[in-house]
């Protein structure tokens, strides 16, 4: 069953057609990843899901249910979560209590009753706070459920962004170059990781850098250049195209597009700190 | 209303407008180079008039305004040094708290130094009573300064920004900080700069204007927020839209007299600025996407 | 167990209020009374401007125009004689409902106003339903947008106060009755009831405070800081900041027009200065000196400056001083004064609860 629909998407920034008519469906309790050479969209076609940019034309659809016109927040009330390339908790709070944001969307303790203390969100509380500190647990970062979380290393900062968005309990997830910046090793261990939510039934979208990882985990991809799809097939089917291969050994051959290329990475970045 | 009124209002309107409009050019000045709103903006337009009026007891008119128009940026370069050149990319809501703080610092000063009462730099040509007659009313000879002073200051510093050197480097800088050092300019240079320069045009409206409308220690808030929200009308950071912004709201203001007791003409301007704040917050004239590309 | 820890520095604050009380009447300097009474409410402002600041991360410079919403509406209801209209079929209604107080004035005139109680129900509800009808438009401003928006706010209800008989132009109202809260506890300026209006006044504070302690605290709080943190992130966690910013705006207002109620009650009047610019920036001020995103800091600063401040120990130098310390920690401390080395002892003791 498709659990995510993605059809005719279309957005632009000035002339540059970043997301370009792309469709492809995510079905439920695989994982796929979309790649691509720098600038080709990626990061573009995560925000229109997420509910960050409105797409110019084409609909998402979520458990057949249409998400375009939505609130991020609205979005992810329907089970969908996601991290973010360059890492985005929230300064100031523990590792601990970035994670219990998590579990904002499985909690419903308000206003008043948060003001008044009231004893039925006494309960809620210490359900958020096991829930959290199982899933730091599992991430194997439970020592430092305390620290401040611009006080942790990179990899541990990873770690929580993933923690917390496996606390709003997703049927989707969207994980943005999850191993941007890991070594070998560790890139080895986020593929472990990812294996281990989707054994737990969650669904996972990526954009990846890493062809390993890639490879080694997906059961579909994607592959967007220039804003265009121009595959999706299994791993071998991918590593085999020629359209790919031209793509991704070819860019030395088309230096006069690097100028173009670039534009669109900054102006992508542009619009998602801004949104 | 006769068309005598009509001519008054029409005039007192200009003169007002053309000051807010110089105002919000201070504004938009610094906010180009630097992304601040300077909420001390207003205290520069009194200080250059409380400058010029004490000097003005110790020497004729001309050197005594040329003075407190460098002493003002002089004031505007060194509270740049001193409060905001060294501090490390600020965030936003700490530049808003410093700058008030400045615009009551600079007022209190004001205060302790000149006293509370109203002052006035004396008419530049003849005297109160003098007049030119322009259809059926007439209008002081000052008022004719103030439009035509202020329309050579704008006429200038929009020469200024397109042709020189230094108001190209200017520029460069609002555009894209890093190519410009990577150009060898200094920012922090063009940020002090920008600081006299918005300080020098503010002095030069206090002084001109001050035989009309007098000088008093806190006319700078209510100058500031009138200049902000021109600046806002015409899209902040669009200099040549906040001169047509500024006329309208002297226009409005001075009109609405006739409609609404005086002891809310303030309101007025404030009520536009939130207007356009919740529904045009890019301005009256610009579209959102060219709002983005700063020019002057 | 987590709440409370929380509520053991609470009971510390209220025991020391017990001993400056007891302090002031052995050393017969009861007079102190006065500006701590002041002080508590004014630092009622700030609480709720803090909570707005520093953890919902919204400036506003128009809090004294929440104060003065409050204030003003408290003491036109209960001023405002409606003896003249006594036939008419709303006042007598509202007279048979109890909602009506009738007394002398000074020269043995019968006075027909509002009750107290229904008058502050009136005036916080009115900046509550102000704040949540300009809160929409305003919070989605940011940065000088946003400080403007709600500078362009208080200086609107500055010149309405300033410009109507209503609420009596330059000179403000006076002539504010007592507020009975209690058979035998009325907040009013009457010298013998000092004692009793400075338990009143702290005992509000100290109400307000736990009510906020308990919100950042809550599920509520930790997504308020979440939005201060990384709104776009906090968005993708399913938090609603457009909001529970609203929230905490209407909340920080009621707060203000509280307090406001509160103190034209105790002064018997109330005048155009509570609602001008300067007061705003005050309370602002406070809020950056004990450090944003620090209900404790807060407080203590604003008791502190206020108590300072009200005592005329700046002077003339009163909107010089708070000019200079607003420029002075952001430009060395922006954190706050507490986060200094020198405050850190300050710091230890406090961050137990904090945690």
């Amino acid at each position: 069953m498709a659990l995510l629909e993605i059809a005719n998407l279309n957005r632009s920034f000035g002339g540059l057609r970043a997301v370009n008519d792309v469709s492809f469906t995510v079905h439920q309790g695989s994982i796929k990843a979309v790649i691509g050479p720098n600038g080709a969209g990626k990061t573009t076609l995560f925000n229109l899901i997420a509910g960050n940019l409105a797409p110019d034309g084409g609909e998402v659809r979520f458990n057949g249910r249409r998400l375009n016109g939505l609130l991020p927040c609205q979005i992810a009330r329907l089970g969908l979560s996601r991290t973010y390339q360059n890492i985005k908790l929230f300064a100031g709070m523990t590792a601990l209590e970035n994670v219990m944001v998590g579990r904002h969307v499985r909690s419903r303790a308000g206003f008043l009753a948060g003001m008044l203390n009231l004893p039925a969100t006494w309960a809620e509380e210490r359900c958020i706070r096991d829930k959290s500190m199982e899933l730091l647990d599992l991430m194997g970062i439970a020592e430092c459920a305390d620290l401040e979380v611009t006080n942790l290393a990179f990899g541990q900062q990873r770690a929580v962004e993933f923690a917390r968005a496996l606390a709003t309990e997703p049927a989707l997830l969207l994980l943005d170059e999850p191993a941007a910046g890991l070594n070998i090793y560790e890139t080895g261990e986020v593929g472990e990781l990812i294996r281990k939510i989707r054994q737990q039934g969650i669904t996972v979208l990526l954009v990846e850098h890493d062809m390993s990882l890639v490879m080694d985990i997906s059961d579909e991809i994607v592959v967007l250049s220039f804003g265009e799809k121009i595959a999706e097939d299994q791993p071998l089917a991918i590593q085999q195209n020629q359209e790919v291969i031209r793509i991704y050994l070819g860019e030395e051959e088309e230096g006069s597009a690097g100028g173009t290329e670039n534009a669109a990475d900054v102006s992508g970045e542009r619009v998602v700190t801004h949104a | 209303m006769n068309s005598t009124l009509f001519c008054q209002y029409l005039f007192a309107g200009l003169t007002y407008g053309i000051i807010y409009a110089i105002v919000a050019i201070g504004f938009n000045i610094i906010y180009n180079t630097t992304g601040i709103i300077n909420f001390a903006q207003g205290e520069f337009v009194m200080l250059g008039g409380m400058i010029a009026i004490s000097l003005h007891a110790h020497m004729p008119l001309l050197p005594a305004i040329v003075l407190a128009v460098l002493l003002t940026m002089a004031i505007g370069g060194l509270i740049e040094i001193f409060f905001i050149r060294w501090l490390q990319s600020p965030s936003v809501l700490r530049m808003i708290i410093i700058t008030i703080g400045l615009s009551i610092l600079t007022r209190e000063a004001a205060l302790h130094i000149w006293g509370s009462s109203v002052r006035s730099l004396p008419y530049f040509i003849g005297n109160e009573i003098t007049s030119i007659k322009v259809f059926s009313s007439r209008v002081s000879p000052q008022v004719f300064l103030v439009v035509g002073v202020c329309s050579v200051m704008v006429a200038a510093l929009s020469l200024f920004f397109k042709y020189s050197s230094l108001g190209r480097e200017m520029r460069a800088c609002a555009a894209n900080r890093r190519a410009a050092i990577l150009c060898g300019i200094n920012p922090r240079n063009m940020v002090t700069l920008s600081f006299m320069l918005s300080a020098g045009i503010g002095a030069v409206a206090g002084c001109v204007m001050s035989p009309i409308t007098y000088s008093q220690y806190d006319m700078g808030p209510s100058l500031a927020i009138k200049g902000f929200t021109v600046a806002i009308l015409g899209g902040l950071g669009n200099s040549m839209a906040a001169v047509a912004a500024g006329l309208l709201l002297g226009i409005i203001e001075s009109f609405s007299i006739s409609v609404l007791p005086l002891a809310f003409q303030d309101a007025i301007a404030t009520s536009i600025l939130l207007l356009i704040l919740f529904v045009r917050p890019h301005g009256l004239f610009g579209s959102s996407a060219a709002a983005r590309l700063k020019d002057f | 167990m987590d709440s409370a820890r929380r509520y053991i520095p609470v009971a510390a604050l209220l025991a020391a209020v017990v001993a400056v009380q007891v302090a002031t009447a052995l050393t017969g300097t009861a007079y102190y009374l006065t500006q701590l009474t002041m002080a508590a409410y004014y630092s009622l402002v700030v609480i709720g401007l803090c909570v707005l600041m520093g953890y919902a991360g919204q400036i506003s410079l128009g809090h004294a125009g929440f104060f003065a919403i409050g204030g003003y509406l408290a003491a036109g209801l209960t001023t405002h004689n409606l003896a003249g209209l006594k036939n008419h079929a709303l006042v007598e209604f509202l007279a048979r409902s109890g909602l009506l107080l009738s007394r002398q004035d000074s020269y043995g005139a019968t006075l027909l106003t509002v009750q107290p109680w229904v008058a502050c129900i009136i005036a916080v509800l009115t900046a509550g339903s102000i704040a949540f009808a300009i809160g929409g438009p305003v919070l989605k401003l940011k940065g000088h947008y946003l400080a403007m928006a709600t500078l362009g706010f208080g200086i609107i209800i500055f010149r309405i106060v300033l410009g109507s008989a209503y609420f009596g132009e330059a000179d403000g109202i006076s002539g504010v009755p007592g507020f009975r809260l209690l058979p035998g506890l009325e907040v009013s300026g009457d010298f013998g009831a000092r004692i009793q209006n400075y338990y009143i006044a702290w005992g509000l504070l100290a109400i307000g405070l736990t009510l906020l302690l308990n919100l950042i605290h809550s599920r509520v709080g930790r997504a308020l800081r979440a939005i201060h943190g990384a709104e776009e992130a906090a968005g993708a966690m399913g938090v609603d900041s457009a909001r529970y910013k609203l929230y905490i705006f209407v909340l920080s207002a009621v707060f203000a027009a509280t307090a406001g109620v509160f103190v034209t009650h105790y002064n018997g009047g109330i005048g155009p200065s509570e609602a001008g610019v300067m007061k705003s920036v005050r309370y602002v001020a406070i809020v950056a000196v004990g450090g944003m995103a620090n209900l404790w800091g807060a407080l203590l600063m604003g008791i502190v400056l206020n108590v300072l401040s009200l005592r005329g120990v700046f002077g003339t130098y009163d909107d010089a001083v708070f000019g200079s310390i607003l420029i002075t920690i952001m430009l060395f401390a922006p954190q706050g004064i507490l986060r200094l080395g020198l405050g850190r002892r300050l710091r230890v003791l406090f961050a137990r609860e904090r945690k």
